[in-house]
């Protein structure tokens, strides 16, 4: 075997080297083993990103295994580039969630921009034409000083590189939190479809077979970007800005493009987009998978600069790339697409049969590298963990009253929390593709599958106040949360995709928290048969050893055989509003308990699973049987809070005469009991409901009845909807013209 | 009537342009890629939304350098009724087809939503199926979209009528809170001189479908059909 060449100008590897890189003194020894020999710089670059966290997954990997991830509808789960699910009649779902929080934070706009490109790109790598982005977005508190311009920067980021490569944002979820403050989340999420019989696959095959790279050219943006995302922040955080990459939509389209017109034909024999790590990352995870290995000519590398060495070219994070082993033979028919669409095309090395990756740039071999050690090999860690004692549960009464009702329901509607998005969404184009349904600001984005008339639902969820007060209840309530908003719009929960974001793993309470959410959202996704097909994780959101709440973002899809049968929050006039499921008033942890307190104190609120999924699949045969159309899930601020928000939405005030309960008036009107609906319908089909429920064993109340201006509640002088709409309107206008 | 829609290398709404065509006409549009200067015979030329060549340039700038469009152009010129819809409008003010130019919205972010407008006249070949002064709900999706030109020019289209659409209320009052981007005199869509062209922000071919909460857009299509052929 011969040695690569150690190019006279490269440093020599010093332990700050190696610090530098993010690699652990224990995790180069073991390196130094499996290589028998020391690495060279580019060596050490290489296995620095594929060790990192954010591609080894190292202190999440043993975790991640005890989630299901099967199921009759999973085409592919973990490990490819996104989730696959059957649709029937031929089609597949394609989707994942991925964060960009790291960058964003430095860099607002093309942090979040290239998190849009990013997830984008995985999407269609499988083949898939994405039609569908969503965002679950956190930040710090509202009066900090960089809120603005991060909310301003991320929001125009993902609408300028969504909007202009023409794919519809259409859902989401935005909060606000002190504990973010100086680690923002930008959590972005894309669902595609392909046909179910086309989908395409990151294993390379053979030996012999050109490796090609198409799309942009590569440039020194992003160097180590993997690296940057799997450590913590500190005052000097804002000098890495050169770490984040710069987003170009409009070759991003060019390139999907391209790729969906090469996929009619048979060609490919896989295909993996550059993300983080870049190139190194894609010829290691096409080669790992496949078995086999990759040597690159990097001279044939298409490049924006000059002069750039081999260790920048493998670490380069530029954006919209791929890479793809092709068919011998297929390269012109290949290139003829590319150069259409006015895209770089060049085979840059062949797939061989050393199981090695080797690095050839002007003639000199500059890395040769076991494939296993950089990716199965990589470091896998059984972190200490330590598990919270869950606080204890609050009672209603010792969260004191406010005063009216009225009040504090517009306080509540106007707060940053609870007040309308519209400033963000107004700034997605959420119409474009000329399927989307639902329209943002129901319980779940909903868009028609293009040519049919079956609707695809889509949904962000977590609730980051209850994960932090008790992980496990917190986990499984995300996903709880996913599973019934999906189905208020009437749609079949299909699978799961995750965004894991937490602190620093190496700090056993924080890998504590990271376990708590694993078990609680494992338990979730038993119960409901709802697997995990694809995910991300984020650790490291922490700065001067402060860190984030746990965040584990849920996205999730259901399906609708018929669009006819669904429903929206938006209430008409003359109906009878049913509740079901039952009403405690848990108000720890709740918005009101803030409201009224100024903290989140106590025990979360806790899920039944089981009785969740019957009245889950109660509420969703009711929209089958055309006995209900107005459908809203209660989540934040409970139940006058969704009450308010199905007002809103259509245009329609209620009344309720009598408080049907023993519990105080605050406890019951703000409460944040789960697994609870509202329903909106006729007196006639609320008698057959009322039966219906009373067969199947499910609480059911009638609270209200809906039709005039105002919102009326009993000892409260009425709330003009006009008031509450300004309210709710108001907050995020007011906040940027300030 | 057989309608053509224009493809530029970052051209999005050429799908949904021709989902509507189809579903109106009865006939599937045909796409014409922007690197051919032949075009098939067409009856009406479709300019659609999106960011062509990126709009790295100004908004429409490089499409109207394009060889199809010298074609589009010629074709215009000898009548051909063409129809350019946000991006598709900015490029036809970009090759001189249509006065003024679309800057950024005086908000300076991008607006998607629905919008009224008031069509202008009804007795144009795009607007005929529209009822006069009644205010129709269209959405609108772009970040360039606030119309100028100068006293001078504005005092022309008013005084020829050439202003097709109008932003206003719902209830057909034009005034400047019902004004999006800041558009000068509301304007949301012209017509050139012969009433052959028309270029607009708001996007008819997105409300043309009652599942997706609007058929407003539709009779912008039916007009086409019912004048063309």
């Amino acid at each position: 075997m011969t040695e690569p060449t150690t190019d006279r100008t490269e440093p020599t590897i010093t332990p700050e080297t190696i610090a530098a890189h993010g690699v652990k003194p224990d995790e180069y020894e073991h390196l130094v083993s499996l290589l028998g020999r020391t690495p060279n710089l580019t060596e050490l670059g290489i296995f620095s990103v594929m060790w990192s966290e954010h591609c080894s997954y190292k202190s999440s990997k043993v975790w991640l295994k005890t989630l299901p991830t099967e199921g009759p509808h999973v085409i592919q789960g973990p490990g490819e580039n996104a989730g696959v699910v059957d649709l029937g009649d031929g089609l597949a779902a394609i989707f994942k969630m991925e964060s960009h929080n790291h960058p964003s934070y430095i860099e607002p706009y093309q942090g979040a921009a290239t998190g849009v490109g990013g997830i984008m790109r995985d999407i269609f790598t499988m083949g898939a034409r994405p039609v569908a982005n969503l965002n679950a977005l956190r930040f710090g508190s509202p009066h900090h000083a960089k809120t603005r311009r991060l909310i301003s920067g991320v929001v125009s980021g993902i609408g300028d590189y969504g909007n202009c490569i023409g794919v519809p944002t259409v859902g989401g979820e935005t909060n606000f939190d002190p504990r973010y403050n100086n680690n923002i989340l930008v959590n972005a999420m894309c669902v595609g479809l392909a046909p179910s019989d086309r989908i395409f696959y990151s294993a390379a095959a053979g030996s012999g077979n050109p490796v090609v790279y198409v799309g942009s050219k590569t440039g020194r943006d992003g160097i180590h970007g993997a690296t940057m995302a799997s450590a913590e922040f500190d005052d000097q955080s804002e000098e890495k800005r050169p770490t984040v990459q710069v987003g170009d939509p409009f070759t991003e389209k060019l390139l999907l493009e391209a790729c969906l017109e090469l996929m009619q034909q048979d060609t490919i024999i896989a295909i993996q987009d550059m993300g983080a790590a870049g190139l190194t990352s894609s010829s290691v995870e096409m080669a790992s998978k496949g078995g086999v290995g990759i040597r690159l000519d990097l001279d044939h590398v298409p490049q924006r600069e000059s002069g750039m060495t081999a260790y920048e070219m493998m670490l380069s994070e530029s954006q919209e790339r791929m890479l793809m082993v092709l068919r011998p033979g297929s390269e012109p028919q290949a290139e003829a697409i590319f150069r259409k669409w006015e895209l770089d095309f060049a085979v840059i090395g062949t797939t061989t049969e050393t199981g090695r990756l080797e690095i050839m740039h002007q003639g000199a071999l500059k890395a040769d590298l076991p494939i296993p050690a950089l990716a199965d090999e990589a470091p896998s860690y059984e972190r200490p963990y330590q598990l919270r004692k869950p606080p204890a549960m609050i009672a209603p009464d010792m969260v004191p009253a406010r005063g009216s009702i009225a009040d504090t329901l517009l306080e509540l509607m106007g707060s940053p929390n609870l007040c309308s998005r519209r400033w963000i969404w107004e700034q997605y184009d959420h119409m474009v593709m000329g399927d989307t349904v639902q329209r943002p600001g129901g319980d779940a984005a909903l868009i028609r599958i293009h040519g049919t008339n079956k609707g695809l639902a889509s949904t962000c969820d977590v609730t980051p106040r209850y994960c932090q007060a008790d992980p496990f209840e917190g986990g499984k309530q995300a996903i709880a949360e996913s599973w019934r908003n999906l189905t208020a719009v009437g749609a079949d929960p299909l699978a799961v995709t995750d965004c894991l974001n937490f602190g620093n793993p190496e700090r056993p309470e924080i890998m504590g928290e990271f376990v708590g959410c694993i078990q609680g959202m494992a338990q979730a996704c038993h119960a409901f048969a709802f697997p995990v097909v694809s995910g991300n994780v984020s650790l490291y959101n922490e700065t001067n050893g402060v860190a984030i709440p746990p965040t584990p973002g849920i996205g999730a899809i259901g399906l609708i055989a018929d669009l006819a049968q669904s429903a929206t929050i938006a209430l008409k006039p003359d109906q009878v509003i049913l509740k079901l499921g039952k009403t405690r008033g848990h108000l720890g942890q709740s918005l009101y308990q803030e409201l009224a307190t100024g903290s989140y104190n106590g025990a979360p609120p806790s899920v039944d699973l089981e009785q969740e999924k019957h009245i889950g699949d109660f509420v969703r045969s009711l929209i089958r049987k055309d006995l209900c159309h107005t459908v809203h899930d209660l989540s934040d601020g409970g139940l006058l809070v969704g009450l308010a928000e199905m007002a809103l939405a259509g245009g329609t005030g209620f009344t309720i005469d009598e408080l049907k309960t023993d519990l105080s008036p605050h406890a019951y009107y703000f409460g944040e009991d789960q697994g609870r609906y509202l329903l909106a319908v006729s007196a006639e089909n609320a008698n057959i409901i009322d039966e219906c429920a009373l067969a199947a064993s499910i609480e059911l109340t009638e609270i209200a009845r809906s039709g005039g201006d105002a919102i009326t509640l009993p000892h409260e002088s009425p709330l003009p909807l006009a008031a509450l709409r300004s309210a709710h309107e108001a907050w995020f206008p007011g906040y940027f013209a300030e | 009537m057989k309608a053509g829609v224009v493809v530029f290398p970052g051209s999005n709404c050429d799908r949904d342009a021709a989902v509507t065509l189809q579903a109106v006409t009865g006939h599937p549009a045909e796409m014409i890629w922007h690197g051919d200067t032949d075009m098939p015979d067409c009856d009406l030329i479709v300019v659609p939304g999106g960011f062509s060549y990126g709009d790295y340039l100004r908004s429409g700038a490089m499409a109207a350098h394009s060889p199809i469009c010298r074609t589009i152009v010629e074709k215009a010129k000898r009548g051909v009724p063409v129809l350019g819809i946000c991006n598709g409008f900015q490029i036809l003010t970009e090759t001189g087809l249509l006065p003024g130019i679309l800057m950024r919205n005086a908000s300076l972010r991008f607006i998607c939503k629905d919008v009224y407008i008031r069509p202008e006249r009804t007795d144009t070949i795009f607007a005929a199926a529209y009822e006069a002064g009644k205010a129709i709900r269209i959405p609108i999706a772009h970040k360039d979209g606030n119309y100028f030109a100068d006293r001078e020019t504005l005092d022309r289209l008013d005084g020829d009528g050439l202003v097709a659409f109008r932003y206003c209320t719902e209830q057909g009052e034009v005034s400047d809170a019902a004004n999006p981007n800041g558009s000068q005199r509301n304007i949301a869509g012209l017509y050139s001189e012969n009433g052959r062209i028309l270029g607009m922000m708001p996007h008819p071919e997105r409300l043309a479908d009652a599942m997706l909460g609007g058929v407003d857009g539709r009779p912008l299509f039916q007009s086409l059909v019912n004048s063309i052929h």
